[in-house]
Formats: structure tokens, sequence, C-alpha cells
């Protein structure tokens, strides 16, 4: 028990060590929900091009071409690894000590998640029963008001599952982002080690930061299931 | 009948897919008040007919005309043009994630920009004439088959549509529930409502229809009034299949 508390004593309160986890914390979050927004939004773009095009039958030529350019993206981003994408973005495309890190992060982890998410939005829209699109579409809801009113909602709680086991990897892997320098928790956690030659305590400690936060996650999603279920009580 | 007003002007429309030609060159036309039954062999193109006549189906040749306005000019705005056309499928297809009070109002709210109040006050007034207003607040799935037909024909009918399509409407349903639907549509057809109607019910046929077609081969074989057409079949092929289904 005394050597808990020295230890905990030398990790966390000397120096205000704790300061280390507690801004990995804020670099975290920050980069973990912007890189979620970002991912979802261009996400859904893409798999509406995608839904669209393979709906269509691929008639459309402009269409032809972004569904073309859609699976080339999804190809390059879930072929490489995410730590390599951080790296090409922060050294070779922004390649500048002026810009932001945690810029770079969002955007290099919202291009990534972008790609998973699309094709999570994807497989839900085509599981949407087609009738669904013909009700919306014979009331003279054109194709964009029936995705938007009709099919999405749905598609989305169909697929919200999957979506938040996206979050929880895409949480987990701005683990990486002391590649680039940027101090989130891990770190945070890494930079207290190499200063007190101690690993346990703050590995811990990230460790546990990092399953508390998805739980909660996962807690949230639950109820929000259960809220949107209403329709098959 | 010629002297009323002629909602659809179909003149040699053609659908194929591929290489099958599913219809071929079908003309006819269908008047305000009409109760148009459809009957004829599976896969000899009802619903493909049906459906064209809202543009679900593009048809591959001909055209066809709806309130004197071409449809089938690629300048015409269909999502206005199907405003005026109800349709009701063979499974409902009722928004299960909306109660049933949202089904009816949605379209009336975004697209004829309607205030939710008198939406719903019309809504409402619907479902009672089919009896189930107490179902507003209910979502599809907690409906039977035959409320949700009944309500998909409502949902429709909050449009304000000048015709009613209908794709086996009762295809899918229980055989007690069937009575239930047929008798909105007989409401319906008594207010004047002009209707096209894909059908197996060959007793609704005969008392709602004004005029029955039977489409095979994805021709029109033969049309006549339900009384002559049931009574007199000409062609063949529709006295072999009126045996089979009679
Ligand atoms: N989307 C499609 N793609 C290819 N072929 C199709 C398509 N829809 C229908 N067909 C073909 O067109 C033909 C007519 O189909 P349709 O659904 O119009 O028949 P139907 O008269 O309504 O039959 P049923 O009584 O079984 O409903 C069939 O041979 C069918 O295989
Ligand atoms: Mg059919």
């Amino acid at each position: 028990m005394e050597e808990f508390k020295q230890q905990f004593y030398l990790n966390f309160i000397e120096d205000n060590r704790w300061k280390y986890i507690t801004n990995g914390l804020g670099t975290t979050f920050t980069v973990t929900i912007f890189a979620i927004i970002l991912g979802v939004v261009l996400g859904f773009a893409i798999a509406l091009v995608r839904s669209t095009a393979d709906k269509s039958g691929s008639k459309n030529l402009v269409l032809r071409l972004l569904d073309w350019f859609c699976k080339l993206y999804l190809t390059v981003i879930r072929g490489t690894p995410a730590m390599i994408q951080l790296l090409i973005m922060y050294y070779i495309i922004f390649a500048s000590p002026n810009v932001s890190k945690q810029f770079v992060a969002v955007l290099s982890f919202g291009i990534n998640s972008a790609a998973y998410v699309a094709e999570i939005f994807r497989s839900g829209i085509m599981s949407i029963d087609q009738g669904q699109f013909e009700a919306g579409r014979s009331l003279g809801f054109s194709y964009a008001q029936t995705m938007w009113y009709i099919v999405a909602p749905q598609a989305f709680k169909n697929v919200l599952p999957a979506l938040a086991n996206e979050f929880i990897t895409l949480l987990k892997e701005t683990s990486i982002c002391g590649y680039i320098a940027l101090t989130d928790i891990t770190h945070g956690a890494n930079t207290i080690r190499s200063q007190t030659y101690s690993p346990m305590l703050p590995l811990l400690a990230a460790a546990v930061i990092y399953l508390i936060i998805v739980s909660l996650l996962t807690l949230g999603v639950g109820k929000l299931e259960r809220r949107l279920r209403t329709d098959v009580r | 009948m010629s002297d009323k007003t002629v909602l659809f002007e179909i003149k040699d429309l053609c659908k194929a897919f591929g290489d099958n030609l599913v219809l071929d060159h079908i003309s006819t036309n269908i008047h305000q008040g009409e109760v148009v039954v459809i009957v004829g062999p599976s896969g000899s193109g009802k619903s493909t007919f049906l459906r064209s006549l809202n543009l679900l189906e593009e048809p591959t040749g001909g055209s066809i005309c709806f309130e004197g306005l071409n449809i089938t000019d690629p300048k015409c705005n269909i999502n206005k043009y199907r405003q005026k056309i109800g349709m009701v499928f063979q499974h409902f297809n009722l928004f299960p994630h909306k109660t049933i009070l949202q089904n009816m109002t949605l379209a009336p709210i975004k697209l004829l920009k309607k205030p939710r109040e008198e939406a719903e006050k019309e809504a409402l007034e619907l479902l009672k004439r089919v009896g189930l207003e107490e179902k507003a607040n209910a979502y599809p799935s907690q409906l039977s088959g035959g409320q949700k037909q009944r309500i998909a024909i409502v949902r429709s009918l909050c449009m304000n549509p000048d015709v009613m399509l209908f794709d086996e409407q009762t295809s899918a349903l229980d055989p007690e529930m069937v009575g239930e639907v047929l008798g909105v549509m007989r409401d319906l057809a008594a207010q004047g409502m002009t209707m096209v109607v894909v059908t197996h019910e060959m007793g609704f046929a005969k008392e709602v229809g004004t005029r029955v077609l039977f489409i095979d081969e994805g021709q029109i074989k033969e049309e006549n009034t339900p009384d002559e057409f049931f009574k007199n079949p000409e062609n063949p092929r529709l006295r072999e299949f009126l045996s089979k289904v009679l």
C-alpha cells in the first residue's frame, strides 16, 4: 500500500504529471469527436453516391464517374494502415510546422473513418426494402426527399450498432496520435512513463480511461437504440 | 363513356426488360370515374402496365398522356405528376419508423406545404372513414394486414389524387381481411374515384368494375364491361384463364 502511494505520487502528483493525462484526454476527445463528425458527413455522402449508382444501374455518366472515384477512395483508405495515413498527412501533405497537429489528426482520422462509415451506411440503405422507395416516389417525393425522409432514417436505425462499433474503433485508433507528437491519452501516459521509469500506473490509468469512455459510449448507444425502436414495440 | 374526360391516353405503350418485351404496344384510354380492373395470368405484364402509369417503370416505347400532359416526355416533372396519382401496393409499404398519422401527413406537409394541423385534421377524417381513428398514433407494426392496407389507401388519399392505382392490394392478406379492404375500395368507387385495379378478386371485378381488361403476353387481348367479359369471353386464352380462376 505504501508502495502504491509512492508510485501514485511519483507518476501523477509530482511535477503535476497528471496534467499529461488530462490534457491528453482533451486531445483524444477533440480529435475523436471532430473525426466522427467528418467521417459521418463524408461517409454518408459517399454512401449516397454508391447506393444511388447501385440502384440506378449506373446510367448517368457523372454518377458513374463519382462512383468510380468513391470506390478508389474506399480501396486506398481501407487498404492502408491508419498510421501510415496519419504520417503521410502530417509529413507529406501538410509538411509544415505551422499547421495544427490536432487539425491534421482530425482530417486524417475523419477521412479514414469515412471509408468505413460509408460502407456501413451503404449496407443500411441497401437493406431497406425497395417498396419503401416506391411508396415514397409514388407519393410524389423526389429521389433525394425519399432518401432523406423515408429511407435514411430507417437505415440509420439499422446500422446504429455497427456505427457505434466504428466510433469505438476510431476512439482507440487515435492512440497513434503520438507519432506526430500530439499528446493524447496514450502519448501522455507514455511521457510520464519515460520520465518516471515506472510503466505500470500511467499505462493502466490510460487503459482504464479508454475503457470508461468506451463503456459510456456503449451505454449511450444502447439507450438511443431503445429510443429509436418505438416502432417495433 | 366517350363524352367523359379522358384521364389517361395510352398509345402503343411498350416496355422491355433487356430482350424481354413485357408490354407489347398497349393502347387504351382511361376516363374519369372509371374503375378499370386488370386481370391476366401471372407474368403477363399487369404490374408492369400499372407501374408504367406512374412511371415506376419507365416505358421503352409509346406514350402516356395524363390530363392532356405527355408524361413520357423527359421534360415532364414526374414528381409533380405523381402527386395526383395514388398507388397502393401488395405489401402496403407503410413507413415503419413513422406513426400512422405521420405516414399520412408526411407528403401533404412536405410536398403540398399544408400546415401540420390542417394535414392532421384531414388525415383524422380519412381515418374515421375507414374506422381506424383510434390507430392514429400507433406504428404500422402494431396493425393487422387489413388495417395496414386500409391505411395505405388513405395515405394515398391524403394527397387528393385524381386517380388511384392498386396492384394486388389484397393478395398478401388473410382471407378474412380481404373484405374490409375491398369495402373501402367500393366506397371510393361510389364516390366517383377513378381507379385502375390489378386483382385476382373476380367478385370485385364483377361488382365494382366498369371495365375489365384481360392482359396476356403483354397485350390487351380482350376488354369489356364486367357482364360481357365474364358471360361471353371471346379470346380462347381468356376462356382458359377464367375457367381456372372462377
Ligand atoms: N424489374 C424487372 N426486371 C426484369 N424483368 C422484369 C422486371 N419486372 C418484371 N419483369 C418481367 O416482366 C414480366 C411481367 O411481369 P409483371 O410483374 O408485370 O407480371 P404480372 O402480370 O404482374 O404477374 P403477377 O400476376 O405474377 O404479379 C415477367 O416476365 C417478369 O419476369
Ligand atoms: Mg404483378
